[in-house]
C-alpha cells in the first residue's frame, strides 16, 4: 500500500477541467516531482490533496485511509503538510511562534513539548537567527524556508512543496536544494511542484508531467524529460 | 500568576520559551496593588465616584469582550447587544420568576447566554465579513423583538426590579453594617465589586486565552485563515469557542448592568448604540488587537463623556469624528501607535525562543 493513493481525481472550474481523472501513487520515502506549464492544474492538485479544495469525483487515500472528505486541519493531523507557492507566513507572529502554532495544533503537543522540535527545525533550516523576529519582516528566501519549517513542525508524513524554489537566485536555490536533500535523508515523503526543473531533478526519484489537468507522462526523470511530448511543452521554457 | 518558563525537562536540551519581560513583572505588581486599592475604595470614596466607576468597569469589560471577538478572532460583530440584553433579561427572569439571588443570577445568566450563543453561532457563522456583521445585528434585533413579547417581563415597555429583590442581594447586610450606609448605597457597593470582578476577570480571561494554545491559533487565523488550517488549526471550532466565551462574559456584564439600573426595557437592553457602537469606538480609539488598547480607550471615552456629554448631539459628533480621525491617522489606535514606536507591552503574550549556546548546529559550524 502506497502512502498516498489518488484515484480518478476530478475537479472542474466551470468549463475548465483542472484535474482530469488523475491517477497517482506515492510510495513511502519517495520524492515525486510534478512539472507542467502554467495552468496545468499543479496547484489545484495540491489543494485537492491538502484539502483547500474538494474534488468533484475521485478519492484520495493517505496510508490506506480515505481522506477525500476530510477538512484541511484534519488532513494536517493525519500527516499532510504543505508550503504555499506565495508564502503565507503568520506575519504578526514571530518565526518561532509560526512553528509553535504548527507543532501545537498539527501534532496536539503542549507548548513545552513542542519547543525542542521547533528549535531543532529552526536550526536545521538556518532560521535560528530570525527565531524571535516577526515573520512579516523576512526576506523571500527566509519566507520560503519558513514555509518549509512550519510544514515540518506539524511532523508530516507527506510534505507538499509548491514552487518553493521559484523567485530565488541561483545560489539561494542551490542552498534550498541542499536543505531539501537533507530532509529526504530523514525518510520523509515529498511531492514537489516546480518550474525550476534543474532544482527538481537534483532531488526527485520520479517525475510526473501535467498539462490541461491531465497526467501526460510519469516515470524516471531523465526518461520523462526526453519524451517528445514533454519536450514539446517545455521548449522555450527550459533549455 | 503566569507560568512563563517551560518545565525543567525542556531546559536541559537547549531551548525554552520565555514570555515575561521585565516590564511585565512590574505591571503584575502595580496591577495587583491597583486592584486592591480599587476594592478598598468604597470605604473612603463617595457614592458618586462608585457609580461612575461601575460604568467605567463594565464598559472596559465589554470592550475587552468585543476586542477578543473582533480584534483577535476576526469576528466583527455589531450584535453584541444581543448578549447584553439577554443577560439583563435573564437576570430579571431569574430573580423575579425563580427567586434566585441577584449575584447568583449574574453567573447563571452568563451560563445561559453561552448556551444561547451556540445556536446563534450556527446561524451567523454561515456568513462572512460584512454579511456576518449585518447578520449579528439582525439576530440582536430578533432577540429584542422576542423579549418584547414576554408580558411577565413587561413586554415592550419593560419592567423594574423591586426593592424586595435589590435590597436582599447577597452580602448587603454585611456591607450596611461594615460601611455604615443605607440599602441603596450598600447595593451600589456590591454592584461596584461585581463590576470590578468582571472587569478584572475579562482582562485576565483574555490574557490567559492569548497565552494558551487557543491564543496561538487566534494569531495564526488573524494572519492567514488558509495557512492556519493547513497547520492543523480547526478555525471553525476556535472561533466558536471564542464566540461562546465572549457571549458568556457579555451576558454576565449585561446582567450586572441591569441589576445596577434595576429597570429594563427591550429598546434599552438591546441598544446597538450603547452596547456595541460605543464599545467599537472605545476599542478603535484605544487600539484593536491589544489588551491595553480597550483599557486606554475606556478611560478616554469616560473622560470625553464626563466633560462633553452636556453638549448633547455635539458630543456624539465629536466622538464619531475622533474615531474617524484615529482610523485614518493611527489605524492601530492610540495604544497601537505607542507599541509600534516603543515596543511597550503590559500584557506580554509573545513567546520568545531562548537558546543555550552550544546547542546550535549553526553556531558550531561558524565557530
Amino acid at each position: 500500500m502506497s502512502l498516498l493513493e489518488i484515484h480518478r481525481l476530478r475537479k472542474c472550474f466551470g468549463s475548465v477541467v483542472a484535474a482530469d481523472d488523475i491517477e497517482c501513487a506515492v510510495e513511502r520515502g519517495e520524492a515525486l516531482g510534478i512539472i507542467g506549464p502554467n495552468g496545468a492544474g499543479k496547484t489545484t492538485l495540491f489543494n485537492l490533496i491538502a484539502g483547500g479544495l474538494f474534488p468533484d469525483a475521485g478519492t484520495i487515500r493517505l496510508d490506506g485511509r480515505d481522506i477525500t472528505a476530510a477538512r484541511p486541519h484534519q488532513r494536517c493531523i493525519a500527516g499532510v503538510a504543505r508550503s504555499y507557492q506565495i508564502p503565507r507566513p503568520f506575519d504578526g507572529l514571530t518565526v518561532f511562534e509560526n512553528l509553535l502554532v504548527a507543532a501545537v495544533h498539527g501534532q496536539h503537543k503542549t507548548e513545552a513539548d513542542a519547543v525542542q522540535l521547533c528549535g531543532g527545525i529552526l536550526d536545521r533550516l538556518g532560521l535560528m537567527r530570525r527565531a524571535n523576529t516577526l515573520a512579516g519582516s523576512l526576506t523571500l528566501l527566509e519566507r520560503k524556508r519558513l514555509e518549509m519549517a512550519r510544514a515540518l513542525a506539524t511532523a508530516p508524513r507527506l510534505l507538499l512543496l509548491d514552487e518553493i524554489a521559484g523567485g530565488l537566485t541561483e545560489s539561494e536555490c542551490d542552498e534550498l536544494v541542499g536543505t531539501i536533500k537533507e530532509l529526504r535523508s530523514t525518510g520523509i515523503t515529498i511531492v514537489w511542484i516546480e518550474h525550476v526543473v534543474h532544482a527538481l531533478l537534483a532531488v526527485v526519484d520520479r517525475l510526473m508531467v501535467l498539462n490541461f489537468g491531465k497526467k501526460i507522462a510519469e516515470g524516471d526523470p531523465t526518461t520523462v524529460m526526453s519524451a517528445p511530448d514533454v519536450r514539446q511543452i517545455y521548449i522555450g521554457i527550459e533549455a | 500568576m503566569i507560568k512563563a518558563v517551560s518545565p525543567p525537562a525542556a531546559k536541559t536540551s537547549g531551548y525554552r520559551i520565555e514570555t515575561r519581560t521585565r516590564a511585565s513583572h512590574a505591571v503584575t505588581a502595580v496591577a495587583s496593588a491597583l486592584v486592591i486599592f480599587l476594592a478598598a475604595l468604597p470605604s473612603f470614596a463617595g457614592r458618586g465616584i462608585i457609580e461612575e466607576l461601575i460604568f467605567v468597569f463594565y464598559m472596559a469589560a465589554l470592550a475587552q469582550c468585543w476586542n477578543l471577538l473582533a480584534g483577535y478572532a476576526g469576528l466583527v460583530s455589531v450584535g453584541q447587544q444581543a448578549f447584553v440584553g439577554l443577560g439583563g433579561y435573564l437576570l430579571f427572569a431569574l430573580t423575579i420568576m425563580a427567586g434566585i439571588d441577584p449575584l447568583a443570577a449574574i453567573v447563571l445568566s452568563g451560563v445561559l447566554a453561552a448556551i444561547f450563543a451556540v445556536p446563534t453561532a450556527l446561524v451567523v457563522f454561515r456568513l462572512r465579513g460584512a454579511y456576518f456583521a449585518i447578520g449579528t445585528w439582525v439576530v440582536a434585533e430578533v432577540y429584542r423583538l422576542v423579549f418584547a413579547q414576554f408580558r411577565q417581563l413587561g413586554g415592550g415597555t419593560g419592567t423594574s426590579l423591586g426593592p424586595d429583590i435589590t435590597n436582599t442581594v447577597f452580602g448587603i447586610d454585611w456591607v450596611k453594617s461594615m460601611f455604615d450606609v443605607r440599602a441603596p448605597a450598600a447595593r451600589d457597593i456590591i454592584s461596584y465589586w461585581a463590576a470590578l470582578a468582571l472587569a478584572v476577570g475579562t482582562i485576565s480571561l483574555v490574557y490567559f486565552i492569548l497565552r494558551s494554545r487557543l491564543g496561538l491559533a487566534l494569531g495564526a487565523i488573524r494572519d492567514s485563515e488558509d495557512a492556519a488550517e493547513s497547520v492543523g488549526v480547526d478555525n471553525w471550532r476556535v472561533k466558536l469557542t471564542i464566540y461562546v466565551i465572549v457571549a458568556a462574559a457579555t451576558g454576565m456584564i449585561g446582567a450586572l448592568i441591569y441589576l445596577q439600573t434595576a429597570r429594563i426595557s427591550p429598546d434599552a437592553a438591546f441598544s446597538v448604540l450603547d452596547w456595541t457602537a460605543y464599545v467599537i469606538v472605545i476599542v478603535v480609539i484605544g487600539g484593536i488587537g491589544t489588551i491595553e488598547g480597550p483599557l486606554l480607550g475606556t478611560i478616554i471615552f469616560y473622560l470625553l463623556q464626563h466633560y462633553l456629554a452636556s453638549f448633547g448631539a455635539w458630543y456624539l459628533i465629536l466622538l464619531g469624528a475622533l474615531a474617524i480621525a484615529v482610523m485614518l491617522y493611527a489605524p492601530k489606535g492610540l495604544w497601537g501607535s505607542v507599541v509600534g514606536r516603543y515596543g511597550l507591552t503590559l500584557f506580554p503574550t509573545r513567546r520568545r525562543l531562548v537558546v543555550q549556546k552550544g546547542a546550535l548546529r549553526s553556531y558550531r559550524q561558524e565557530a
